[in-house]
């Protein structure tokens, strides 16, 4: 979580190290909440703890985890992106029609799905207009879009997809090894390389950035394209693991992913974002299903509870917040 | 008041079962989930209510070790593969399904498949081959109502259709009968379509909104849960009633009778039978004991008539649906699709 070297440094380099214990602690929140859920699910349910177990109760969280770093990187800018989940639900049913069919046309289709996505950073930054609201109105073109496409649920995964998404891999599942690589690879480019520092000021600070001779617009476009590709990855993934597509199939990912980023302990504006948090984020939201059905809570109260833990969580790290902010 | 019926459904049951306990007793140890997208309306709540009443006698009776209900919060394909992935880490012996999506489950069912369990879905069936489908014949249900429209009005009628959920198979496929029903009676004209979404709320709200642009209307094909939105709609608009096949619903039938008394109302009214839970329960029970049965199985819907429909109402308390209870002998009297 060095998010936060944007602010003033003077006030940060001075105070003691309370100050560091309370950030560390921050940072470890959600690696700490998620191994707790896991002990927890162990522990009920035996059997999980098994290369399928792990494999079945986390294969779905890949395609969240993807979508939640989509999400993040549109956050890092002070955006807020709400087509999300109907943009996965329109890469599935591209996949599993055009690119079954056409493959040509569909990675066309695909690559102009970014297209549009850089677009959008392009307009929402030159016209100044709420990103919620275009967002808001894509959501309903790709809802459309996937509809015409896939009027009914149908449609079949690429051979080569659903075999992709299928591997088995030695030691660890295929899908603890996405997530791992997912969330090192964001971290190094967004945290460790010096482009990474300039997208992230763009959201803390753009007014410095642009006085530094960085062109706003074009890292919008950069960031909404990024995270038109996660987008992509994240309907690919998806549609592989179902093997076939309806035109809803990924509504909830919109909101999941913004809960990712936020149980990650990103904040919404500030660039102050965590990727290896947004992976673990997702990765506890998808736990936490699993968690209360092992517990066999009655179906009516499940959303209830899932909702109780996320609130939990995150009045810990609101707790730990005010810990960072006390004076010493 | 209460006790009576459920006494004698006990007693029936339970003779029912005795011939069949020793063949039973190969099941005790196993255990079955049910695993449902959605349960936001009474169809919804009497399916859920009926397989808790026959599971819990089968538990009670040692047919079964346990038998629980697992409802998804936000009734999308994703989130109930996700829980299929949870249902088979849990261990079940069978998993029967009330399926969001026919096909965006499938990657789900064919891992519980591989894991050796018995995936039996219905209402929302699955189409992944290694699962067992229990489904009611939908488009015969949309014909039904076309056959007895084309009897009633032989001279032809203009006809409102309202649908359900968008995009939802059922939908589609009650929808293709009815259809199929138009283009048998040429008469029989469909002047409107409108998304009642299965609610009574929605059905009202949407029928208000096309009735200006209508024709004077003669009839109305519903799917259920839709008939008595309609007729406020209709009434509150100082409309002509027109006859509006209902869909088994406790105040559907209610208003039909209120209707019959006072001026010689006369309708229809069909329905999938939310005991079909009950159903693929015992479908279930049977093929963990080792029974042979076809993966594809028809289960007819229940209708009322003018004159079935005291006998309907009776007993049905209040926000039910007409409904059967089935035992394990029911299993035997399905029928597959080719047969037919």
């Amino acid at each position: 979580m060095n998010a936060s070297t944007s602010l003033p440094l003077k006030g940060a380099a001075v105070k003691s190290s309370g100050l560091n214990y309370a950030r560390l602690l921050r940072s470890a929140l959600p690696g700490v909440s998620l191994a707790v859920l896991l002990i927890t699910i162990f522990i009920m349910q035996p059997r999980a703890m098994s290369y399928m177990g792990m494999n079945l109760m986390l294969n779905l969280a890949v395609p969240i985890a993807l979508a939640t770093v989509a999400q993040m990187l549109i956050i890092t800018v002070n955006d807020l992106d709400l087509s999300l989940g109907s943009f996965i639900s329109f890469v599935a049913c591209v996949a599993a029609t055009l690119l079954d069919q056409h493959p040509v046309l569909g990675c066309l289709v695909l690559l102009g799905c970014i297209a549009v996505y850089a677009l959008l950073g392009a307009l929402i930054h030159i016209r100044n207009l709420p990103s919620i609201v275009v967002t808001l109105g894509m959501s309903f073109v790709w809802m459309g879009a996937a509809v015409l496409l896939l009027p009914a649920p149908g449609g079949s995964a690429p051979e080569w997809l659903q075999s992709l998404v299928r591997i088995k891999t030695p030691l660890l599942p295929f899908a603890i090894i996405v997530c791992v690589v997912l969330a090192i690879a964001v971290h190094v480019f967004l945290m460790r390389s010096t482009l990474g520092v300039v997208l992230r000021g763009a959201g803390g600070n753009p007014l410095a950035i642009a006085k530094a001779g960085w062109s706003l617009l074009r890292i919008k476009i950069t960031m909404y394209a990024l995270a038109g590709t996660f987008g992509v990855f994240a309907g690919l993934f998806l549609v592989g693991l179902t093997t076939s597509a309806d035109a809803s199939i990924a509504l909830r990912y919109t909101l999941l992913s913004i809960a990712g980023v936020i149980l990650g302990g990103g904040e919404f504006v500030g660039g102050r974002v965590s990727p290896t948090g947004a992976v673990l984020g997702a990765l506890t939201l998808v736990l936490a299903g699993s968690l209360l059905s092992f517990m066999r809570i009655s179906p009516d109260w499940q959303i209830g509870a899932q909702g109780a833990i996320l609130i939990f969580v995150l009045a810990l790290r609101m707790s730990v917040n005010r810990l960072e902010a006390r004076p010493l | 008041m209460k006790i009576r019926p459920l006494r004698c459904l006990f007693l029936s049951s339970a003779l029912l079962l005795s011939p069949f306990m020793q063949v039973q007793a190969d099941t005790a140890d196993k255990t079955i989930a049910l695993s449902n997208n959605y349960a936001g309306n009474s169809w919804r709540q009497n399916m859920l209510g009926s397989w808790k009443q026959t599971t819990d006698d089968a538990v009670k009776k040692g047919v079964i070790a346990s038998a629980d209900a697992f409802t998804t919060g936000e009734n999308q394909a994703t989130e109930q593969a996700a829980q299929i992935q949870n249902l088979i880490l849990q261990g079940y012996s069978a998993i029967v399904i009330n399926a969001a999506s026919p096909t965006a489950l499938n990657g789900a069912v064919k891992q519980a498949c591989d894991a050796g369990i018995i995936v039996v879905s219905f209402d929302g069936i699955v189409t992944e081959p290694c699962a067992y489908r229990i489904s009611m014949d939908f488009k015969q249900s949309g014909l039904d109502q076309m056959d007895y429209l084309a009897k009633r009005f032989p001279n032809g009628a203009n006809i409102l259709e309202i649908r359900g959920l968008a995009g939802v198979s059922v939908d589609e496929q009650i929808h293709s009968g009815i259809v199929a029903g138009a283009q048998k009676y040429p008469n029989l004209k469909i002047v409107g379509s409108v998304n009642g979404n299965w609610s009574q709320t929605a059905a009202q709200k949407a029928v208000a909104g096309i009735l200006p642009s209508l024709p004077n209307i003669d009839a109305l094909v519903t799917q259920g849960d839709d008939g008595y939105g309609a007729a406020q709609a209709f009434m509150s608009a100082g409309r002509p009633t027109p006859t509006i096949i209902f869909g088994n619903r406790e105040e559907e039938l209610s208003w039909w009778k209120k209707q019959k008394d006072a001026n010689g109302y006369e309708s229809f009214s069909i329905s999938s039978a939310p005991s079909i839970s009950s159903l693929a329960f015992w479908v279930a029970q049977q093929l963990l004991d080792g029974k042979q049965m076809p993966h594809d199985l028809l289960s007819p819907a229940v209708s009322v008539t003018q004159d079935s429909l005291e006998p309907a109402l009776k007993g049905l308390e209040k926000g039910g649906i007409v409904s059967q209870v089935y035992s394990v002998d029911d299993v035997a009297t399905l029928t597959s699709p080719s047969a037919h």
